[in-house]
């Protein structure tokens, strides 16, 4: 249809992003460079919720809960493997299964939206108890430790099928990127298709959807698999950044900061989120450093303030007052033109009732 | 309190029925337990159609209420029966006009805002009080033998309690006037403006009401749960899924729910542990609303209050 | 006239608690026919319509489109028969355009390049191709219910089912719907759920009288409009 405008967007966007993997590890300290991939790992969480939530409409409280499987399921299989390579499919593998059954009795029992958000927040919370709660050394899976609230500690990624050649932070990073921008092209691709465009009719109206003959549970349900599959990735990522697992990754407040990404950012863009969770990682790294303001207040406030006062998100906004103008411009240089032709020809009496 | 526990204590000569006795008062106490703190969300919930995710953080400042007032000497009792619902009925009038009353038929935009003032109430009573407990309150009233078996009495009181609040919560819907405006304007809020009721009135006095019994639950369970600011958290999940396999009624859904989950909780908590026992009560929810999608009362007893 | 039977419904019944909004209707519909359901509020067409798209599950007994049992199934299965189906409030893609509406239609049925072609004439056909680029929220109500018909065109179903297409339309906008659906009519039966008498005479011959949820008579519109059970059911009894 019209996708040529966004596309040339989009395609700068990734210029710009290559431009940075490229400079950034030459141009910045270590330090900041492995802060970075930690903080790629949580762009990864925000655009898989950009996807599913933004252009598809599902709601979901709980992408942390893949994102945090992805995590762990990695950890566990490099332990137990020795090496890496096979882990990372093992841990997208898992995400995704879980993300597939999950959704399966969700979008198959025809919940609600609402009832939706709930019960996969619910779902992470039970999965953060149940990790915490797996200290002992009677909690492992094959050679892996569970490690309980302390969790475990990550192998780092290592070159395919080379277990001793680990990857070097600095390479981890491209690595991270690679893998955002790769996501972000996948994604900006997958809204396109047939497949994406009927996602976001059903987000639209779903009974329309079904009206015309899609099966709208099995779209939903691609879609939410595809989103854990993306959450998987990025705590696979996340892992290498900090370099351990803990049960924090289900706790609330990361929840809802994933929901935050999408609320600020913008639902309905792809860069919005992506964008938001780095603007959001710094701010909420700069409060953690001084313990005046609580991280939960400020996240509370940001969310009610966005919901009640922003609630299309930051880019979205701007863009439409970029539109806006932009039509406001055109509709005067329409009506220029009009005014000139008119004022050639003799004005009806309606023209001149219109006019006074 | 679980089989294992059970044998780790050593609990000796403990017969057949005394265990059964044992279990079926800890069943009981869990469905009471699951009434208390879901009948604010129901009243709400059934009433507004508002899915508040603040209910935890509305049970976490009835306990700190309870806390801080007996700290300062006031009466345990006074603190939770009178106190805790008054002061969190105040908050959740204040909530409902300052933030919930611009949200209404905007059920996402509801629960996103409802959740942000969730994170704003965990991180100011953290910022306020700490992020741990001074001071703890232990149960009241002692224990009780009941055959070889020994019981909170505070625990059988709850029981006690929880059965009274439905009776009193049916009693106002049922027998007084604001109980018949109030559903009245939950089944057709047109309906009953046109009749001359104020139905901003009416939500801003349901949402307070709601808000004081889920504060009142939440001082009574202080003293079992101990008051951390992130204690709500547990109580949402477990509320909410109650409330919603419930269905649109208020009270025959919380119970049917609560007894049903409840039930399925206690059996499951006894032979494996808490944490399974919880797991089991979100599977048993998520299988009955794939039965069920508009709950229990959606189904069955749909004409009940 | 008469040729097959395409639908037919077999002590069809849908119970809401205790009110029976449709109670025990045995209905036939010939190939080609174009059949209006009329009766008065609450009569029960509505729902008798959503028993027959899949919208509801029937309480008790059968809908059958050609030899397929349609009773119960899912909405997209019935659509997947060949059913173009218009529900009573517009329902369509409020944040797409016009094009996008009924592109998604076209596209179920045909790849892209049929999908392409097909837009296009459904948007000439129905005098939407001045809004193509509109976004549907923004348009007119009337403009929507004529997206949402478009929608319904570009689906080239067999089988039409409408619920109250002229409804919140001006004058002009009923004739053109009457004759759009005079000419669907042309290749594919349909049933058309209406109150507007007018707009029944425009494009009806066989007309179902609904009441209480029970068909009342089933006849010519000439006969019913005549037909004294009919007067007294949507005037109520007349006084001596």
């Amino acid at each position: 249809m019209n996708w040529g405008r966004e596309n040339r967007w989009r395609v700068a966007v990734v210029i710009v992003g290559l431009a940075f993997t490229l400079i950034a590890p030459a141009a910045l300290q270590l330090f900041t460079i492995i802060n970075l991939t930690t903080a790629i790992a949580l762009a990864l969480l925000a655009l898989s919720l950009a996807l599913i939530w933004g252009y598809g409409g599902i709601l979901c409280f709980g992408q942390t809960a893949f994102f945090g499987l992805g995590a762990y399921a990695y950890t566990v299989a490099a332990i137990n493997f020795g090496g890496t390579t096979w882990a990372v499919l093992v841990a997208v593998l898992v995400a995704a299964a879980f993300a597939a059954v999950l959704g399966y009795f969700v979008f198959y029992g025809r919940v609600s939206d609402v009832y939706m958000a709930v019960i996969t927040l619910t779902a992470t919370l039970i999965l953060y108890n149940l990790i915490r709660r797996t200290s002992g050394p009677e909690y492992k899976i094959g050679h892996a430790l569970l490690g309980g609230f302390n969790g475990v500690t990550s192998p780092p990624l290592n070159l395919p099928w080379a277990p001793y050649s680990m990857l070097f932070p600095q390479h981890v990073f491209y690595v991270g990127m690679l893998a955002l921008i790769l996501g972000y092209i996948f994604c900006a691709w997958l809204v396109q298709t047939h497949f994406g465009r009927v996602s976001v009719a059903i987000r639209e109206n779903e009974t329309r959807a079904e009206l015309l003959g899609y099966d709208t549970r099995l779209y939903k349900l691609g879609l939410f698999t595809i989103g854990g599959a993306l959450a998987g990735i990025g705590g696979i990522l996340f892992c290498n950044g900090v370099g351990r697992v803990t049960p924090d990754v289900f706790r609330l407040d990361f929840s809802a900061q994933a929901i935050i990404w999408v609320i600020v950012g913008g639902r309905g863009t792809l860069l919005g989120p992506v964008l938001g969770s780095f603007a959001l990682f710094y701010v909420t790294s700069w409060l953690g450093t001084q313990s005046a303001v609580n991280n939960y207040l400020v996240l509370g406030i940001i969310l009610i303030a966005f919901v009640l006062g922003v609630p299309r998100g930051l880019l979205p906004t701007v863009v439409g007052w970029w539109d806006a103008g932009r039509s406001r411009r055109a509709m005067q240089r329409r009506e220029m033109r009009l005014r000139r032709r008119r004022g050639g020809r003799a004005s009806t009496a309606g023209e001149a009732a219109h006019e006074g | 309190m679980s089989r294992t526990s059970c044998e780790a204590a050593g609990i000796e000569g403990l017969g057949v029925l005394d265990l059964f006795v044992a279990l079926v008062l800890q069943i009981v106490y869990g469905i009471a337990n699951l009434v208390l703190i879901s009948m604010g969300l129901a009243i709400i919930f059934g009433m507004m159609r508002v899915i508040n995710l603040a209910h935890g953080e509305f049970l976490m400042l009835g306990g700190y209420t309870v806390v801080i007032s007996t700290n300062h000497g006031v009466n345990l009792w006074v603190a939770m029966l009178i106190l805790a619902p008054l002061v969190v009925g105040i908050i959740g009038i204040i909530v409902e006009r300052a933030l919930i009353q611009f949200l209404y038929g905007r059920m996402v935009d509801t629960l996103l805002a409802t959740w942000g003032l969730s994170l704003l109430f965990i991180g100011l009573v953290t910022t306020i009080f700490g992020a741990q407990t001074e001071t703890t309150i232990s149960p009241p009233l002692g224990a009780i033998q009941i055959g070889g078996y020994t019981s909170s009495v505070y625990q059988l009181v709850l029981i006690l309690i929880a059965i009274v609040l439905s009776l009193a919560v049916y009693a106002v819907l049922k027998l007084t006037r604001l109980g018949l405006v109030a559903r009245a304007t939950m089944q057709s809020a047109d309906m009953a403006a046109a009749l001359g009721v104020s139905t901003k009135r009416i939500y801003m006095i349901t949402f307070g009401l709601g808000a004081a019994v889920s504060g009142l639950a939440g001082g009574l369970l202080a003293p079992i749960t101990g008051v951390l600011p992130n204690i709500g958290v547990t109580y949402i999940a477990k509320a909410f899924i109650t409330v919603i396999s419930g269905g649109a009624a208020i009270l025959a859904g919380t119970t049917s729910a609560s007894i049903l989950l409840g039930g399925i909780n206690g059996i499951v908590s006894y032979a494996t542990g808490p944490t399974i026992g919880e797991v089991a009560l979100l599977a048993a929810a998520i299988v009955l609303l794939r039965a069920m999608p508009r709950g229990i009362t959606g189904r069955f007893f749909r004409k009940s209050l | 006239m008469r040729g097959e039977i395409v639908l037919e419904t077999r002590n069809l019944s849908m119970h809401f608690g205790g009110v029976k909004a449709v109670d025990r209707v045995n209905f036939n519909l010939w190939e080609n026919e174009l059949r209006c359901l009329i009766g008065p509020n609450g009569a029960g067409k509505s729902t008798f319509f959503k028993c027959l798209t899949g919208q509801l599950a029937p309480t008790a007994g059968e809908v059958v489109i050609r030899d397929f049992t349609a009773t119960g199934r899912e909405p997209h299965e019935v659509a997947r028969l060949g059913v173009g189906i218009k529900t009573q409030v517009p329902s369509v893609f409020d944040g797409l355009t016009v094009e996008e509406n009924i592109w998604l239609s076209a596209r179920k049925w045909h790849g892209r390049a049929r999908s392409q072609s097909l837009t296009r004439d459904t948007l000439e056909r129905l005098q939407l191709g001045d809004i193509r680029s509109d976004l549907v929220g923004r348009l007119a109500h009337g403009q929507r219910q004529w997206v949402e018909l478009g929608m319904v065109v570009a689906a080239e179903p067999w089988l039409v089912l409408l619920d109250e297409p002229a409804a919140g339309m001006t004058h002009e906008e009923t004739e053109r719907t009457a004759d759009l659906i005079r000419e669907m009519n042309r290749t594919a039966t349909m049933i058309v759920v209406e109150h507007d008498m007018q707009f029944i005479r425009m494009i009806s011959s066989r007309v179902t009288v609904f009441h209480e949820g029970q068909i009342l008579i089933e006849d010519t519109m000439d006969v019913i409009s005549a037909d004294p059970r009919v007067r007294e059911v949507y005037l109520g009894h007349r006084r001596q």
